[in-house]
């Protein structure tokens, strides 16, 4: 457990590092010109402008973090052969992905986490209070953050076995379709054929579910969100990222080096 | 310094490897492979420096990268200490220097070694005093606050030793370790393998550098084309190859008695060296002796390591170049 989180804090240290948290900067920057604007023209829909806005804004950065700096944490290893030190040393090939997956999820939470408090901060700012029905926007955040978790694991799945460029395609490509599950099991069968009808349903369950972590129209009405689906959502996003590291590492683990 | 290893039997093995073969896909479907390494079989005992040598695509790395799990193999088995490479826990004793060592340049050489260091359970005084002390011994210690990005080569590769001797390893293994070092930096490096080899630590090293090679190692062995062409001590290895027998001589150039055995000769200041085969000896000295020449020395024409070394890369190239003509 102490090599996972070795190579988990060093990954974190990295992206610290290499300024991956500058993007806070730009989020900030967004968050402070919508607060005053949106008070300026208030139309009694800030509250619904200004969460919609940040939390499109924290998944829009996470996504591009977790994608373009997910990719890279095994094969930028293998392309510049930092990895073959640190095999060397008593570590599984197994024990290193995880570090690694651990370490970008620390570092998405902790980007996260500040977003999030920048968007409070900024409600605070045009509601000049905040009630009970903004803990929705922190349910919508931490479903964000379960959302990011597994487009981390599917990058690093990728980047085990492929380049990065086919491992972008790859992993936007999946995330684009999991954002329509709900399409996939109510196609018409008379207009797609039984045969693809049946396929797509078959595939709807293999692919991550997205949809079921979009809360953000509930969030920015201020609409109280199921325990249930948090529990659900919860234990979902962790059994499919432990599956998909559990892939990455077979994969891994016979992967020969350059 | 005292043994550290004194208790354990100087025969047994620390490194076997028993028909360890490799091959690599080759082609845009990987339909074709190349053969990088054939059925090498060798021991490295416990305690002994081991020097690795071939040129360049020999399979000197591709044998290292097998041992240390970076590459599987595609037949053939191999055990460090007694224990298969494919245990990843024995890598608690071994040390692994890569071939031109690349490390986080985003880290100083010392959080480097300390974070290689979490992975041995060490206390964090102890990693402390470990990476301190390493960085002394390959000279970097006023360094090591500097990110590794604005290292140069030598610098790097006097890291990548510190990491790999960081353990106190029972086994170290580097790969070209004198590689990119200018001449003061491969003296360190050749002092450390010798402090190495008086701890009585088992070294395997892969070099281009005979000279090197010569004067570390216990035993050596030569690689080429992918096979293993000998083993042996370094000078055991090339007296198998004894060349004949050279005479050193002096003699009156005007005596036309010794005319023909001096044109086969050739002249060094007042000596003339005259070499014969082995059975042609006695002969020699007899024509010799009636040319009322003066024999100084009669020795055995041994051929250094890197003449032996040549020897085999150039029998290894006529045969693939044969073969190509063949396949043509």
């Amino acid at each position: 457990m102490s090599r996972i989180f070795s190579v988990a804090l060093n990954t974190f240290r990295e992206a610290v590092r290499d300024r991956v948290l500058y993007n806070l900067v730009f989020f900030a920057l967004l968050m402070m010109t919508a607060a005053i604007f949106v008070g300026q023209i208030s139309l009694g829909i800030e509250t619904i402008v200004i969460v919609s806005l940040g939390l499109s804004a924290i998944s829009l950065i996470g996504l591009l973090i977790a994608v373009f700096t997910g990719v890279g944490l095994v094969s930028k290893e293998m392309d510049k052969r930092t990895l073959y030190a640190l095999l060397a040393k008593p570590i599984s090939r197994w024990e290193f992905l995880v570090g690694k997956f651990g370490g970008l999820v620390l570092t998405l939470t902790v980007n996260t986490a500040a977003m999030a408090l920048g968007l409070f901060l900024a409600l605070l700012f045009v509601k000049h209070s905040l009630d009970g029905g903004d803990a929705a926007v922190l349910v919508a955040v931490y479903f964000i953050l379960l959302k990011i978790a597994i487009v981390v694991a599917l990058a690093l799945l990728f980047s085990c076995f492929t380049s990065q460029l086919l491992a972008i395609l790859f992993t936007v490509g999946l995330y684009v379709a999991g954002l329509f599950i709900h399409e996939m099991r109510n196609l018409n069968g008379s207009k797609v054929g039984p045969a693809m009808q049946v396929f797509f349903s078959w595939i709807s369950y293999v692919l991550p579910n997205f949809e079921n972590f979009n809360v953000m129209a509930a969030a920015a009405h201020g609409k109280p969100i199921p325990g249930t689906l948090i529990l659900q959502n919860t234990a979902y996003a962790a059994l499919y990222c432990a599956i998909v590291l559990a892939t990455a590492s077979v994969v891994f683990s016979r992967r020969n080096l350059k | 310094m005292p043994l550290l290893f004194k208790n354990m039997s100087m025969t047994d093995s620390a490194i076997q490897i028993e028909n360890l073969t490799k091959d690599y896909p080759t082609g845009f479907l990987h339909m074709k492979t190349k053969r990088s390494l054939e059925n090498l079989t060798m021991q490295v005992e416990e305690g002994e420096a081991f020097g690795f040598l071939g040129p360049n695509g020999a399979g000197k790395s591709t044998t290292i990268k097998l041992l240390m799990g970076i590459i599987f193999p595609t037949s053939g088995s191999a055990t460090i200490l007694g224990r298969p490479i494919s245990d990843v826990a024995m890598h608690k004793d071994i040390g692994y220097l890569p071939e031109q060592p690349y490390f986080y340049d985003y880290l100083t050489a010392a959080e480097l070694l300390d974070y290689f260091a979490r992975f041995y359970d060490f206390s964090a005084a102890e990693r402390k005093e470990r990476v301190e002390k390493m960085l002394k011994k390959v000279g970097l210690e006023t360094a090591g606050k500097i990110q590794l990005r604005k290292y140069s080569k030598g610098m790097l590769q006097r890291v990548g030793l510190a990491q790999a001797i960081l353990h106190d390893p029972k086994v170290v293994i580097l790969d070209e370790p004198m590689s990119g070092l200018d001449p003061i930096g491969r003296r360190e490096v050749r002092d450390i393998i010798l402090e190495l080899k008086r701890e009585g630590r088992t070294v395997l090293f892969s070099t281009h550098i005979l000279t090197d090679a010569e004067m570390l190692c216990d035993k050596v062995g030569v690689i080429v084309g992918g096979k293993l062409q000998g083993v042996g001590r370094p000078d055991e290895i090339v007296g198998l190859q004894t060349q004949g027998m050279e005479i050193l001589f002096e003699a009156d150039a005007a005596n036309a008695k010794g005319a023909a055995i001096l044109a086969k000769a050739t002249k060094s200041g007042s000596r003339y060296a005259l070499r014969v085969p082995e059975d042609s000896l006695y002969a020699a000295l007899d024509e010799l002796k009636a040319a009322g020449a003066k024999i100084a020395s009669v020795s055995q024409i041994k051929p250094t390591l890197e003449e032996y070394f040549m020897h085999l890369v150039a029998k290894d190239r006529a045969q693939a170049a044969a073969i190509e003509v063949h396949g043509k």
